[in-house]
């Protein structure tokens, strides 16, 4: 039970602090970095990263979805060939779906070449592959619950009743 | 012109004079707002615009939407286990301040006594004076973690009154009654025969215990006018909804004030209010969870500073005992010195003073820094009156 509410916190923000966690859910600090750490252990936490809005960048780089079929035979199950795309630097997230194809994929990269050729040169080749459809991201507009908009004012009074 | 001599006795609000400080200044954060700092459930907002699209702007029926009202009905039943008719006992109104003046203006006679449990939102003294009625104040106490209780209310001659008014959980303080506690109250106001207003705008934000409507309590339900609306809960303070639950004889007699004065509640606002009871439950819940967590963070954070504050357990409010003796100068001196507004408890009426309110309706990343100021302005003043 505490462990899900220290994951709502961390969900919120991954940069509370163990103190200021432990003083919003009524807790010691040591059982907060307890939970912090069976999370871990028990690999639900997998990592901690911030949610950058990358058109503020000035480097540039390149999203694309990219829609994949594939055939199974006795010897290659889904798993295999995921396993064998998401080691790829490039690849951001890997998903098995429902529907009209099988994976869905999304990579970056420092280019539209670059990506192209990834999908040319490693992904289409696969044998299991049977079809990639490669959608470019023009624009963001939310990433991970967070809307990437310019936020809004807050327009209260600052003193009411 | 000269204003009518009731109009002119009520003094304007005490919290207008901290909100032309707090304006003169850019870097505020704002520890004295009293509405939520989320917006609408964006569902109940999008179905407020889809009934613009439909042209839906007509006056609805004078006591509100038919659908709206077996809405209500059904939702406090399942909440607070309140059942009214929706033909005969609820009466929809322009956010619950439209309900707390037409409980005033339709059952206070002028010369009677209507107790006002203090300290309370600003609005219950002038209603009772503009309907001509005299306010008997009723503070509460910090020993009581400022519930109502039968000694404060007859210490205060409350038993003359003829009507009670009380807001659990309470603007400022923060304070939760338990259905013990309102038991209580009940067998007072019973044995004195008082008409009881019970605001419950807040009755969602209740962190430690289920919200108890003391019109549940034995005899209580044919004196009791309970006011409660989407405000506070659906985070829609704007929009101006709220409602009234009470006998068929009651919702009529404040029905013959607001079909004249009102007409029917914003009809739009009514459509979003149908919407967020519908579908935006989990909204709610995630809102008072977070709601939950900032109290939590504000109070273990006055324990740390040595600020004697006790556990609110409602609303969006904590209400701690200000290091000064003095707590208009200790809110002031805040607001000048660190840019933090909090409103000082003596706004609030008989009981507030030595205290502050602090609304915790503010994101967590603004919270924090506002205590953190906070902890540094007591760490370097000390009390001038000491």
């Amino acid at each position: 039970m505490s462990h899900d509410e220290v994951l709502t916190a961390l969900c919120e923000n991954a940069r509370y602090s163990t103190e200021d966690i432990a003083r919003q859910l009524d807790m010691e600090p040591a059982a907060v970095e307890a939970a912090i750490d069976s999370l871990e252990e028990d690999g639900v936490i997998r990592g901690y990263q911030p949610i950058v809005d990358r058109r503020k960048r000035d480097e540039e780089s390149v999203r694309a979805a990219v829609e994949l079929n594939v055939t199974l035979d006795r010897e290659t199950g889904y798993e295999d060939i995921a396993s064998r795309l998401a080691k790829f630097d490039l690849v951001d997230s890997l998903h098995l779906v429902s529907g009209e194809f099988d994976f869905f994929m999304e990579v970056e990269a420092g280019s539209m070449r670059e990506v192209s050729q990834f999908v040319s040169d490693k992904v289409a080749p696969v044998p299991e592959i049977t079809q990639t459809v490669t959608h470019y991201v023009m624009d963001s507009y939310k990433e991970q619950g967070i809307l990437l908009g310019d936020g809004h004012d807050d327009d209260r009074l600052s003193v009411s009743p | 012109m000269k204003p009518a001599e009731r109009i002119d006795r009520v003094p304007p609000s005490g919290i207008r004079r901290f909100f032309e400080l707090a304006e003169q200044r850019e870097d505020v954060i704002s520890l004295g707002v009293g509405e939520p700092d989320f917006a609408a459930p964006w569902a109940a907002r999008e179905a407020g615009i889809a009934s613009l699209e439909q042209g839906k702007t007509s006056y609805t029926a004078n006591r509100g939407r038919q659908d709206l009202r077996a809405a209500i009905a059904e939702d406090v039943d399942h909440r607070y286990d309140l059942d009214y008719d929706p033909d005969e006992e609820i009466l929809v109104t322009a956010g619950a301040s439209e309900a707390v003046d037409l409980a005033f203006r339709a059952f206070v006679d002028p010369g009677d006594t209507v107790a006002v449990a203090q300290p309370c939102y600003v609005s219950y003294v002038p209603g009772v004076r503009f309907a001509g009625g005299e306010v008997c104040p009723v503070p509460t106490r910090r020993e009581d973690e400022f519930t109502l209780t039968p000694e404060v209310l007859a210490d205060a001659g409350a038993n003359e009154a003829e009507m009670l008014v009380l807001c659990y959980p309470n603007n400022p303080t923060g304070a939760t009654m338990s259905r013990d506690e309102l038991a209580e109250v009940a067998d007072f106001a019973r044995q004195h025969d008082l008409t009881v207003v019970s605001d419950e705008i807040y009755a969602e934000l209740s962190y430690e215990h289920d919200h108890t409507s003391i019109a549940t309590l034995p005899g209580m339900r044919e004196r009791t006018i309970v006011i409660n609306g989407f405000s506070k809960a659906y985070a829609m303070t704007g929009l101006r909804l709220g409602y009234v639950l009470a006998p068929a004889g009651a919702t009529r007699a404040m029905n013959r004030v607001h079909q004249y004065t009102m007409l029917s509640a914003p009809t739009t606002a009514q459509h979003v209010a149908l919407e967020a009871l519908d579908s935006c439950e989990d909204v709610v819940a995630e809102m008072v969870s977070q709601y939950d967590r900032r109290r939590n963070l504000v109070l273990s954070r006055f324990e740390e500073m040595g600020i004697d504050c006790f556990p609110a357990s409602g609303a969006f409010y904590a209400f701690p005992t200000t290091p000064w003796e003095d707590s208009e100068a200790f809110a002031e001196a805040l607001l000048e010195e660190t840019g933090v507004a909090a409103v000082p408890g003596d706004a609030f009426g008989e009981g507030g003073h030595g205290h502050l309110r602090v609304s915790y309706a503010t994101g967590m990343d603004g919270l924090k820094e506002a205590l953190d100021r906070i902890e540094r302005f007591v760490e370097t003043h000390d009390d001038p009156d000491a």
